[in-house]
């Protein structure tokens, strides 16, 4: 029973995906990616109530549960958000039956990818399965096959593959400081058996392969001097993609990471990985904050909001401590959901005004009411004001901090402003003023967005005990 | 382990960095291509070669991998697509080969004080074989940031892969997920690179980068 539950959230994405690769018609299709999406939601649920034993390959603790609920119920939305998105993609012939069918299969492989890149005990066949959510988002960012489509996957791909290489390379370095004390074998690679075994790893060999890994997880997280693809690859695939992208697979990149951290943080005479990934984080927030300014695409500067609170959360985690790592928790869910319901709108938004130029929409707020309004609460959300959720995770992450690195801290809040007015500043003009653009009404499914607002407004008004604890497990777990 | 062995195994992970040097000088994509055929054939010759010393038979499919599809096919198969593409005449220098060759020895060098000095502990075979890897992981990422023509961009990321594989193998008794996973990944891969190709080449008559760098959403 136990190991039913984890393989079926593997199982029933790999049999969607075969199924979506071969049945026709578009709107029957959609419908079912919402059905298996939804199936594999409600049975990562179920890991709450029986805990499944962890074996050799799959593991699951309270850290990757938070992980895998998160994922499937963002997948599940996206996929209602992506149903409704899509039938306007074909109307307007941008996208043909064909194309569509491998779109939807290669949603499921990526949905598949990610969920096994969680449930991973196996630090091989973790690496396998980002490279494999790697090469589906590359396939999916090129689909359009436009000039910018094609160069944004091309940047994509490159990029990708050269992190994921690195962090092969710090994986291998692991197997080889693992080997001497718990011998040649499958032993070496699984997770559970090398945290439990780290003490007595060799340290030099191990600050060597964190260095690779976090060079190489850290492209896929979108840190920043490693962060080229981003932006490209948000802006030029079908926005469902970018709200994966942004909401799920950099969270995804992060766990990597995070799991690694967890067993070098074992080792005592091992570097600390917190200061390497605080100076990453805050590099990357006072990049990202300090780009939103210029951008003309809208798309685009969502994205780099998304470099931005990975900078945030990266920042959380790496100081570490129960208090910040809860923080780091919150804004991370806070983030992948808020993201998500920004870009749901502007997908929307952008179908409506055929451009994604932030020139030529206006007026978003008389045209099209519920959108423009939706998509205004979610900046409002994502800038960290009050009273949403990103304000109560960007307050504690602040104020958890500020006691042992007031310096750090006084650097996080200045980018937290930055990118606070670069993204006022844009989003005024779309949402106000004279409007722009064709002015028909959307045809959207508001749903998913005013779902993921609900949620994150919920969360900052109150946090369910029960979440609470739960977090706050986790958070000890991370050390 | 006898002292022939030991040298056997480095003189083919040495010769593994040295084609990987000599990728880096080749301006025409026919010559780069035949270099890096002859890079998966060291390769598979120093798998082959650990497979014997380590007496882990598993190492042979491996080596049978590197050897058949990475020497073989995936060599043949770009030298159509570039032909397909009448690219072949094309000559490509983005910075000097002077200055590459440095930057290279200095990548080598770095790459040598790093992995031996964290590895003391580890048995001198998988120690050089670490450093070796390193060095060729390192020079397949110069062969791509020098050049600009995606096939040869292409190229230098399988040799970083060939890299890998060095490494994989050379930490004695690594699970055979992780070979398997590193082979597929070069096909898988390959695949999205064979479509991509035929895309640019569908879209824009020219496979070189800098043509592609026009398009950005900002720059207009």
């Amino acid at each position: 029973m136990s190991i039913d539950v984890l393989g079926a959230i593997l199982v029933i994405p790999a049999v969607s995906a075969a199924l979506l690769a071969i049945l026709p018609g578009y709107r029957q299709t959609a419908k079912l990616n919402v059905v298996a999406a939804l199936a594999t939601f409600l049975t990562s649920l179920s890991l709450f109530v029986v805990e499944p034993v962890s074996g050799q390959y799959l593991l699951v603790d309270d850290l990757n549960k938070v992980f895998i609920v998160l994922t499937t119920f963002v997948s599940f939305t996206t996929s209602v958000f992506s149903a409704s998105y899509i039938q306007h993609e074909i109307e307007i012939g941008r996208l043909t039956p064909t194309f569509l069918r491998f779109y939807h299969a290669m949603y499921q492989t990526l949905m598949f990818a990610m969920n096994l890149a969680l449930v991973a005990n196996n630090i091989g066949l973790m690496w396998v399965a980002v490279e494999v959510a790697t090469l589906t988002t590359v396939l999916m960012v090129g689909i359009y096959r436009t000039h910018e489509a094609l160069e944004a996957a091309w940047k994509y791909f490159i990029l990708g593959s050269v992190g994921i290489a690195l962090a092969l390379f710090g994986t291998i370095l692991v197997y080889m400081a693992a080997r001497p004390v718990v011998g040649e074998g499958l032993d070496g690679m699984v997770w559970t058996v090398l945290v439990k075994h780290a003490a007595q790893f060799d340290p030099a060999l191990l600050n060597v392969a964190f260095v690779f890994l976090l060079l190489g997880y850290g492209t896929k997280v979108g840190l920043a001097p490693l962060h080229a693809w981003l932006p490209d690859a948000h802006a030029e695939g079908p926005t469902p993609i970018s709200a994966v992208l942004s909401g799920l697979l950099l969270n995804v990149a992060l766990y990597a990471l995070l799991r690694f951290k967890m067993m070098l943080a074992v080792n005592p005479a091992a570097i600390a990985p917190g200061p390497l990934m605080v100076t990453m984080g805050l590099i990357s927030v006072i990049f990202a904050s300090l780009m939103l300014y210029r951008r003309r695409d809208i798309k685009r500067m969502f994205a780099y909001s998304s470099i931005e609170h990975m900078g945030i959360i990266v920042f959380a985690f790496g100081m570490g401590g129960p208090l910040a790592n809860f923080a780091g928790l919150l804004h991370m869910t806070m983030h992948s959901l808020t993201k998500s319901a920004i870009f749901f709108a502007v997908g929307h938004i952008a179908q409506v005004k055929g451009t994604q130029k932030i020139a030529d929409i206006g007026g978003l707020t008389v045209t099209n009411p519920v959108l423009g309004w939706g998509l205004m609460l979610g900046v409002i959300a994502i800038v960290g004001l009050p009273p949403l959720g990103i304000f109560m995770s960007e307050f504690l992450v602040v104020s958890s901090t500020f006691s042992h690195a007031p310096w750090l801290t006084v650097i996080l809040v200045l980018g937290i402003i930055i990118a606070l007015g670069g993204l006022l500043l844009r989003v005024g003009s779309v949402m106000f003023g004279e409007p722009k653009g064709p002015t028909a009404p959307a045809e959207a499914s508001y749903v998913p967005m005013f779902t993921h607002l609900a949620l994150v407004l919920m969360a900052g008004l109150y946090l369910p005990p029960g979440l609470v604890t739960g977090f706050q497990n986790v958070a000890k777990l991370l050390g | 382990m006898s002292s022939l062995q030991f040298d056997i195994a480095h003189l083919l992970a040495g010769s593994l960095v040295l084609a990987s040097f000599m990728m880096l000088y080749q301006d025409r994509l026919y010559a780069l291509l035949n270099v890096y055929a002859l890079h998966a054939g060291v390769l598979a010759l120093s798998v082959a070669w650990q497979a014997y010393v380590q007496q882990a038979p598993h190492l042979y499919v491996t080596a049978l991998i590197a050897l058949v599809f990475k020497a073989i096919i995936i060599p043949v198969a770009l030298h159509r697509i570039i032909k397909r593409l009448g690219i072949h005449r094309e000559i490509e220098n983005v910075i000097g080969i002077g200055l590459t060759m440095m930057a290279g020895i200095g990548l080598v060098a770095l790459s040598m004080v790093v992995m031996l000095r964290v590895t003391p502990g580890a048995d001198a075979l998988a120690r050089e074989d670490l450093a070796f890897a390193l060095s060729v992981v390192l020079l397949g990422l110069l062969i791509m940031v020098t050049r600009r023509n995606a096939v040869s961009q292409v190229v230098g990321f399988m040799s970083l892969e060939n890299g890998l594989v060095l490494a994989a193998t050379g930490a004695k008794g690594m699970p055979l997920v992780v070979e398997i996973s590193v082979a597929f990944s070069v096909l898988i891969a390959f695949i999205v690179i064979g479509i991509f190709l035929f895309r640019i080449r569908e879209r824009f008559d020219s496979v070189d980068m800098q043509a592609l760098d026009r398009f950005r959403g900002e720059r207009r």
